[in-house]
């Protein structure tokens, strides 16, 4: 066990965690966007930060990235991780003024919108925290979509803009978005999502539409268990 | 070349070719860095051997690497007496051929004249631009074709490399390098010599360096010109390097933007591999390394470690958090010295004679020299290599001839985009990597942009901002949104736009990006707003305040009118106005209409009578 | 068809040369941008498809680098270098100006394919600024008088060829 001292109380953690989850384990909450429990980490938002202490030298490290270590002093509420958590939240909230999880996250953190920057009109609700770009190539494994360009004109979408054929609807990344930008709509017999619309496989017990016939495909290439009994759905298995 | 198999062969090449090279022979070497082709000295060079021919003469002309003095190109030395032409165009080659080549005669008109003495200057050491240069590591440039090893075989290249080889074991390399204390030139100055104990103590294989030549801050291009001009150098560099640290494979990262040194580097790697003096094993050896070229996609990030890996492993160059050193893990994982183009290039100077002696230049926290691109508003355009500590008055004044048209000094930029603006009663500031860091710029890769009081300070925060938005990779929130807010305020302010406090807020995002950001280009971002904010106040006052920018820059906070008196009444001016905004009858004073007048300065441009008035 | 047929051949051959490595995605981009002038669809699914590499990474990397361009490129590229240098030297204005000779921003391209606009931060010739690039030839202390000039030039001979 690696011993620390987190906001002045003395906290234990197992070797190979992250500070982030050291510090959540001691009942300290730290905000956090990106950390998604399903994908890796990328360390994009920022919120999770803290500041270290190791002899003399003080630094600010992002704690869903950073290992813990022996003797470590972390401050999780320096005024200069608070600063940079506000600032954080008053970009997010210029990026997304219509994400409700943002509102709901800076009422809690007693931020408020920073009236000098001009709210965003043709971002949606994309906060660029890259989960579904991770869940797509880590956990479904087809890499249909990704992030393109960079800088401030970086965005999340298929190849070209256009409807991708590596997509096989499965949704998963609307799963992990935090903010709902990402929009799958169904309809019985039909799903559409990044722009391209699915056919549904009806259940061949119970007749319910229940995943897109190519997701379906897909995984009865991958597992080579035949399409016949990919067709049933979950509650009748 | 044949193959060289041990450290004693190496010194029979090198004397058997310095056999054959006479000094008293003449020889004419043209300086052929991408600047001076800009001036056409591709040209110049057929010409001069055309009318050798012509003229029955058997003198080799040598395009070589860049001289440094970019004001004055093409550039032109002969040999033996070393006349230093200037400004050479293709008229002047009969006569530097029959005349200088063949008789030794002077053409006074050709020479460096020394605008406030107004006397010719001979020699090139004797140009005061050159005058309080060392130019230890730029110097070779002007002698070696760089496309050929023998030439940098017979400056004695290589016999670092057959030292470290024969003499030297990979810890005693990484103690004199660390005694040396040469520290990285591309931005950071880390211990170059700490970074390779790092590497060689790590484990895991194979281990690899890397040579960062991707020079992305603009207005600097020293790398460039080490690339163009001396190959050989830093391959060499490398090779040491990838001995002391255990290295099979290097790579070298070349900006896009630089063909030249895309073929030059290429040709010396084939050239050293055929020597034997890189590849299996070196010198007869056991220690075999190979390097490899890459060529940058264009993307001023990729100057950030982990980003340049991205881009070597063919990925979209996104920066991680390096909670893990390089060291350990760097590219694919593995242990990686990644260094400099000019760092590697100080390299053999060190093994050759030794750290104590390279102790002797610079200042106390930063030895060795430095190569800086001197640019902007000064006389004297063009790389310098002076060492650590001279002061930057020496630098602008002495060495670049101060700033042209009578105008007055306002800043230098320094140290990039990252870096900030130094005014003027900073100037005695000694140049080294903590004074810099001190004044709150940074040496960067060594660009030194200088300004006049023409130059907008609010302006050049808002172009390096502007810069940074869309060089940011965009991945965490501080670096993309952050520095577009900035520039968005910036913006506004250049605009006449601006609002109380946004100065302060300025500040505010300025901590908030530089703290919470992933990597060093965000890290540093601010850098430019804060040290014009802390230096030019004023002038954010003024554009804020009182709708006014002082130096006439911002199109927004100006107006253009004709000065009654100067104007003769040529009709130029109208003439050139593409919106029609300048009226009057010929021979009569002219006038601008406010309201149509879009500042394009096309006027000011085409009025010889200086009567366009800027306020 | 015949075009699309073209590129899928060519972008095999420098696959190829290339060995297939999936490091070498950035140098294989680079090549069919020397080849094409741009970096056709086609051509990128076809480096997809051969390398193994998602159609999303290859469209990551090939918006992420200055170096490509997705669109056809004119005839002749001009490069205005806007680096620090240039920039006080009053690149801006030699920008606007050649935005409205050519009617285009930059990145674009003119209707009648003759000219392509790209800005260029810095390529090292900062004696020369401000500095514009055509093709491969330097034009060194630009002023808005030779940008007219130059494309006049430019037009000229090809109105000849």
């Amino acid at each position: 066990m690696i011993n620390m001292i987190i906001d002045g109380k003395n906290v234990t953690a197992p070797k190979d965690t992250m500070l982030l989850e050291a510090i959540r384990g001691a009942g300290i909450s730290v905000p956090t966007l990106c950390a998604h429990e399903s994908v890796s980490r990328s360390g994009a938002c920022r919120l999770c930060v803290v500041e270290i202490k190791k002899g003399n030298r003080t630094r600010i490290v992002t704690s869903c990235l950073y290992g813990v270590e022996e003797g470590l002093i972390v401050n999780t509420k320096s005024d200069r991780v608070k600063n940079v958590r506000r600032l954080v939240m008053e970009l997010l909230l210029a990026r997304c003024p219509e994400s409700d999880l943002l509102q709901k996250m800076a009422k809690e953190m007693g931020i408020e919108a920073q009236p000098r920057f001009t709210p965003d009109t043709d971002k949606g609700t994309c906060i660029l925290c890259r989960s579904c770009v991770r869940v797509c190539e880590e956990v479904v494994g087809v890499s249909a979509i990704g992030l393109f360009a960079r800088g401030s004109r970086k965005t999340v979408g298929t190849p070209f803009m256009e409807q991708s054929d590596a997509c096989i609807g499965c949704g998963a990344c609307v799963y992990v978005c935090p903010t709902n930008h990402i929009v799958m709509t169904s309809t019985g017999e039909k799903r559409k999502i990044w722009g391209r619309n699915f056919k549904m496989q009806a259940c061949s017990k119970c007749g319910k539409f229940f995943a897109p016939v190519d997701q379906l495909k897909f995984i009865s290439k991958k597992t080579g268990t035949s399409m016949e009994d990919l067709a049933v759905c979950t509650e009748c298995r | 070349m044949t193959k060289i198999t041990t450290a004693q062969a190496l010194r029979q090449v090198q004397e058997d070719l310095k056999k054959n090279f006479d000094p008293t022979k003449k020889l004419v070497t043209i300086c052929a860095g991408t600047g001076c082709r800009g001036y056409g000295c591709i040209k110049v060079k057929e010409e001069l051997e055309a009318e050798m021919k012509k003229q029955n003469m058997d003198v080799e002309v040598r395009a070589t690497g860049c001289f440094g003095f970019c004001e004055k190109g093409p550039l032109v030395i002969i040999h033996p007496e070393k006349i230093f032409y200037q400004q050479v165009k293709i008229k002047d080659v009969p006569d530097i051929v029959s005349k200088t080549v063949a008789n030794g005669e002077v053409l006074e008109k050709l020479l460096y004249r020394d605008p406030e003495t107004k006397e010719t200057v001979l020699k090139e050491e004797d140009v005061p631009f050159y005058k309080k240069q060392l130019r230890l590591v730029f110097g070779q440039n002007g002698m070696i074709d760089p496309t050929r090893i023998e030439d940098y075989l017979i400056i004695g290249g290589y016999t670092a490399l057959a030292k470290t080889l024969s003499e030297m074991s990979p810890e005693g390399v990484i103690s004199e390098v660390k005694k040396a204390g040469l520290r990285g030139r591309g931005g950071g100055g880390f211990a170059a010599g700490i970074k390779w104990e790092g590497s060689r103590r790590a484990h895991g294989s194979p281990k690899y360096v890397i040579a960062n030549g991707d020079e992305g801050d603009p207005g600097a291009y020293m790398d460039r010109s080490l690339m163009e001009g001396n190959p050989h150098s830093i391959i060499e560099g490398m090779i040491i390097g990838a001995y002391a640290i255990g290295a099979s494979e290097g790579y070298i990262y070349v900006r896009n933007e630089y063909p030249l040194a895309v073929l030059h580097l290429t040709m010396a790697i084939s050239a050293a591999k055929e020597a034997g003096l890189l590849g299996k094993n070196i010198l007869g050896t056991d220690f075999s390394f190979d390097i490899h070229i890459n060529k940058g996609g264009g993307a001023f990030v990729c100057g950030e470690s982990s980003a340049l890996f991205a881009s070597i492993e063919g990925r979209a160059g996104e920066p991680r958090a390096k909670y893990v050193h390089a060291v350990e893990k760097g590219l694919w994982d593995k242990p990686t010295v990644l260094n400099n183009v000019e760092t590697w290039a100080n390299v053999p100077l060190i093994i050759s004679r030794g750290a104590d002696w390279y102790n002797t230049i610079g200042t106390e926290g930063s030895k060795g020299t430095k190569i800086f691109s001197l640019v902007g508003k000064i006389n004297n355009t063009g790389l310098i290599e002076v060492p650590m500590g001279m002061t930057l008055r020496e630098i602008i004044h002495d060495m670049g001839g101060g700033i042209p048209n009578g105008r007055k000094f306002k800043a230098v930029q320094t140290g990039g985009p990252s870096g900030g603006c130094i005014p003027e009663n900073l100037l005695d500031l000694p140049v080294d990597f903590d004074k810099l860091y001190e004044v709150g710029s940074m040496m960067g890769s060594g660009g030194m942009i200088v300004m006049d009081d023409k130059s907008c300070m609010v302006d050049v925060a808002r172009y390096f901002l502007n810069f940074l938005q869309e060089e940011s990779c965009g991945k965490c929130v501080p670096c993309r949104e952050g520095v577009r807010r900035m520039r968005e305020i910036l913006d506004d302010i250049c605009a006449g736009k601006g609002r109380e406090g946004d100065v302060d807020l300025l500040e505010h995002i300025s901590t908030g990006v530089a703290d919470g950001s992933l990597c060093a280009l965000g890290g540093s971002a601010p850098n430019p707003v804060l040290s014009t904010i802390k230096y030019f106040r004023d002038e954010y006052e003024a554009h804020i305040k009182d709708h006014r920018c002082p130096a006439g820059v911002c199109k927004a906070l100006i107006t253009y009118s004709i000065d009654a008196e100067k104007c003769t009444g040529c009709m130029l001016c109208s003439r050139v106005c593409s919106v029609g905004a300048i009226h009057g009858e010929k021979k009569r004073a002219h006038v601008i209409d406010d309201d149509t007048c879009t500042r394009c300065g096309a006027c000011i441009e085409s009025c010889k009578f200086d009567a366009i008035l800027v306020k | 068809m015949k075009k699309t047929a073209n590129f899928t051949a060519k972008t095999k051959a420098i696959v190829k040369k290339h060995g297939g490595d999936r490091s070498a995605l950035i140098a294989v981009l680079q090549d069919i941008q020397e080849t094409f002038n741009y970096l056709p669809k086609e051509a990128m699914n076809t480096v997809s498809t051969m390398m193994g590499i998602p159609a999303s990474r290859v469209y990551e990397v090939a918006t992420f680098y200055n170096a490509f361009s997705l669109n056809p490129r004119g005839k002749h590229i001009v490069k205005i270098c806007v680096g620090t240098a240039c920039h006080v030297r009053g690149a801006s204005a030699i920008q606007d100006k050649f935005e409205q000779k050519l009617l285009i921003k930059p990145g674009e391209t003119n209707q009648d394919q003759q000219f392509t606009l790209e800005l260029v931060n810095c390529v090292g010739a900062c004696a020369l600024g401000p500095v514009v690039v055509i093709d491969t030839e330097y034009h060194g202390q630009m002023t808005m008088n030779k940008v007219d000039k130059i494309i006049n030039e430019i037009n000229k001979e090809g109105a000849q060829q």
